[in-house]
């Protein structure tokens, strides 16, 4: 039987399940009790699980994570919500030197299964610090694992692989996709494992990778291409730490082409190492310079001109032409 | 200094001469003489016993300091955090700890670790630079040491809702309820992870107790550039009681100690601890205090010193003979040598292992550098036989 769900739906669905599995699973955050989140993700939850295990926290986001430390190591699992992704960085010490690292410097002794849930990326129209990609900051840290979901069948499923994961997960959530599309969900059939990448339209010219909001705008450019008589070939990455590289070397070598696409600056981005491991497992099926397409090195931009700083569809469709110009 | 009415204490009221000696709210049990005196709310009935064990705990961690001091000195660590001086605040305050009690440290609590059965050549390894601490944080409920000033504030509190949400508080079974201490100094209550550790605690009524020495230093910086009142009245603006004690007299630390992590474990929330006292050594052993503090201020806080107090106070009273102080002392003569000898003897550790508990399950991509690791390495040895 499957239902009709959005992404925020998905994940809600998903915590509420990973909660009633697993009684040692909390939920901490700003405003994410009586309000649900200001996502509403975490609707009804401390209705349904009450206030010691949907913990309304003080506005303090090293606090937060900095406490979930302790609720961890104390034999808890628990499931972190900043708020926003610009807010995240008064967490970035803790989350740094203390999760990433407890395990190793405890020699195993001391696990860490947290999850730090992070609505990431633009295209809402919001003020400055509410539209950031800060995942290649986590991907850089040994000792973190990062995802980002693109599809509300995918948050279903991630957000409870994730809980259930002994290292420490970032989750990256695409706040733009939340209530954008829906996708039927049917729980009978298996997920695939999280730290996967997977191909989402299968082509034959050039590979596309993509991960979190920008999967849609591959995918659209697929369907634009393929009116053009080219055939793309779509990855979403889903895991950027570790990154399942098997799938995209696989499709490289058949396509000899490939273009990355994020939100984040183009600068020591996501791309700029997925790039470099294509051009170090790939040289020689390699037709053209595996190719970025990003948000531009400058801080976002107000939103009235964000639609100019994200990658979009023709931005993309650009690439892949002068991919398959060499 | 002028100073406009109405508008609360200035630095020389508050780091005057009336402060040098910790200020009138100062929790003591024994002066400096040696001599036992009462106070209204803190007083606690001690046994010879206990006074003896608590001469024996200090003797022996500041054996654990002046032996690392020395093996640093040889080259056999690359630096050491020296507690010289603080040992009553540390042996006080370990003391009063239950088996089910959860100690979050910084990076000098050498003697708190001794007090969790923590065995003092574990304390070593972190500082030579074979791990980065090695024992079972769950073994004896002692953390590992954190370097980065005040993480730990926020797990010990964190760690604290724990047990909260475990119901291990306020059941009146001794047993069972259960605090949490996280210490830290002067300095490190300046970050914001220990503001947010006050009032993440006060907010959830947390049973943890924040047990900041004010050794008067953070590394060349002094108290009077971390705070414009002295430390513990800063828990009241956060909710919660703040108590000063004399951290040169292991009584009073101990029993100040003792009645805040009860106040914690009664499910009554979090206290500060402000144990007032002095770095006598330096910083660490790569630190230079002549370039910034005046050797007065150590001569004033020699006369205090924690240990000497509590030998005149056995000695006057009769409550330890010559046998007990040779028996203490050989037995400082043994960690010593245990020390000395272990420390040279703590393997270093293989370059493989740098791959180990990076991760509680493991990457594939982790895996791949491992093994190309190991098969550069192997080359090597090829080439030299
Ligand atoms: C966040 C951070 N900043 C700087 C340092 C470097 N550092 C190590 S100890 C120290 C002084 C700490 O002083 P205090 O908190 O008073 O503790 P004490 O060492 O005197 O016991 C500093 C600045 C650090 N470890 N962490």
């Amino acid at each position: 039987m499957s239902t009709k769900i959005t992404l925020a739906k998905g994940l809600n669905m998903g915590l509420r399940k990973a909660m009633e599995d697993d009684p040692k699973v909390l939920i901490m955050g700003e405003d994410v009790g009586k309000l649900g989140g200001v996502f509403r993700i975490t609707d009804g939850l401390q209705k349904d699980f009450g206030e010691d295990r949907v913990i309304d926290s003080p506005l303090a986001e090293s606090g937060i994570v900095g406490t979930a430390v302790g609720m961890a190591l104390r034999g808890y699992r628990p499931v972190v919500e900043i708020q926003f992704d610009g807010f995240v960085y008064p967490a970035y010490d803790q989350i740094v030197c203390q999760v990433a690292k407890m395990h190793y410097r405890s020699k195993g002794r001391s696990k860490m299964p947290m999850v730090i849930r992070i609505p990431f990326g633009g295209g809402i129209g919001a003020v400055e610090h509410h539209s950031e990609s800060p995942e290649a900051q986590f991907a850089h840290t040994p000792g973190l694992k990062v995802v980002a979901c693109s599809n509300p069948v995918d948050g279903y499923w991630m957000i409870q692989q994730a809980i259930a994961s002994d290292d420490p997960v970032i989750f990256l959530e695409p706040k733009r996709q939340y209530h954008a599309d829906k996708m039927d969900l049917d729980e009978s059939v298996q997920p695939e494992p999280l730290f996967t990448s997977r191909v989402v339209k299968q082509g034959t010219d050039a590979t596309v990778l993509a991960y979190g909001p920008m999967v849609k705008t591959a995918l659209k450019a697929a369907e634009a291409a393929a009116g053009e008589g080219k055939s793309l070939e779509v990855i979403d990455l889903r895991t950027l730490s570790p990154l399942d590289m098997g799938p995209v070397f696989e499709s490289v070598r058949r396509t000899g082409r490939a273009i990355i696409t994020h939100e984040a600056h183009v600068n020591l981005g996501m791309g700029a190492e997925v790039s470099a491991r294509i051009t170090e497992e790939c040289f020689y099926s390699l037709e053209a310079p595996v190719l970025r397409v990003g948000g531009f090195d400058t801080p976002y931009p107000a939103s009235r001109i964000e639609e100019d700083f994200l990658p979009d569809l023709d931005r993309v469709l650009d690439a892949v032409d002068r991919s398959l110009a060499y | 200094m002028t100073q406009q009415p109405g508008f609360g204490p200035d630095l020389v009221e508050v780091f005057g001469p009336s402060q040098r000696d910790g200020g009138p709210d100062l929790v003591q049990l024994l002066t400096p003489e040696g001599e036992r005196v009462h106070h209204p709310e803190f007083d606690h009935d001690f046994s010879a016993e206990d006074l003896r064990g608590f001469y024996r705990d200090m003797v022996l961690t500041r054996r654990i300091d002046t032996e690392a001091t020395a093996l640093q000195r040889h080259g056999e660590l690359g630096i050491w955090a020296q507690l010289l001086g603080q040992e009553a605040a540390q042996i006080g305050a370990g003391r009063a700890l239950r088996p089910q009690d959860y100690v979050f440290p910084t990076y000098r609590e050498h003697g708190v670790a001794y007090c969790r059965g923590v065995d003092p050549l574990n304390l070593l390894g972190l500082f030579r630079g074979v791990d980065h601490g090695a024992w079972n944080p769950n073994d004896n409920n002692f953390g590992l040491y954190t370097i980065v000033i005040g993480a730990q504030a926020l797990h010990a509190t964190g760690y604290a809702m724990g047990i909260q949400r475990d119901g291990d508080v306020g059941t009146g079974d001794p047993e069972r309820d259960a605090a949490v201490i996280a210490h830290f100094g002067d300095g490190a209550s300046s970050q914001g992870d220990v503001n947010e550790a006050f009032i993440f605690a006060a907010s959830y009524n947390a049973p943890v107790v924040f047990f900041c020495q004010n050794n008067q230093w953070a590394i060349s910086e002094p108290i009077e550039r971390q705070t414009r009142i002295p430390l513990y009245q800063r828990a009241l603006g956060f909710g919660f009681p703040g108590v000063r004690v004399d951290g040169n007299d292991v009584l009073a630390t101990y029993a100040v100690t003792q009645a805040a992590l009860q106040r914690a474990r009664d499910g009554q929330g979090p206290t500060l601890v402000e144990a007032y006292t002095y770095r006598m050594g330096a910083h660490t052993t790569t630190d230079d205090p002549t370039r910034y503090r005046l050797s007065d201020d150590v001569e004033h806080w020699k006369l205090k010193d924690p240990i000497a107090r509590v030998e005149v106070y056995l000695k006057r009273n009769g409550l330890a003979d010559d046998a007990f102080f040779d028996g203490v002392k050989q037995e400082a003569d043994e960690l010593g040598h245990h020390l000395r000898e272990g420390c040279k003897a703590l393997p270093d550790p293989k370059p493989m292992s740098m791959f180990d508990h990076v991760y509680a399950e493991e990457t594939e991509e982790l895996r791949v550098q491992r093994e190309g690791y190991a098969a550069y390495l192997e080359t090597f040895e090829g080439a030299h036989s």
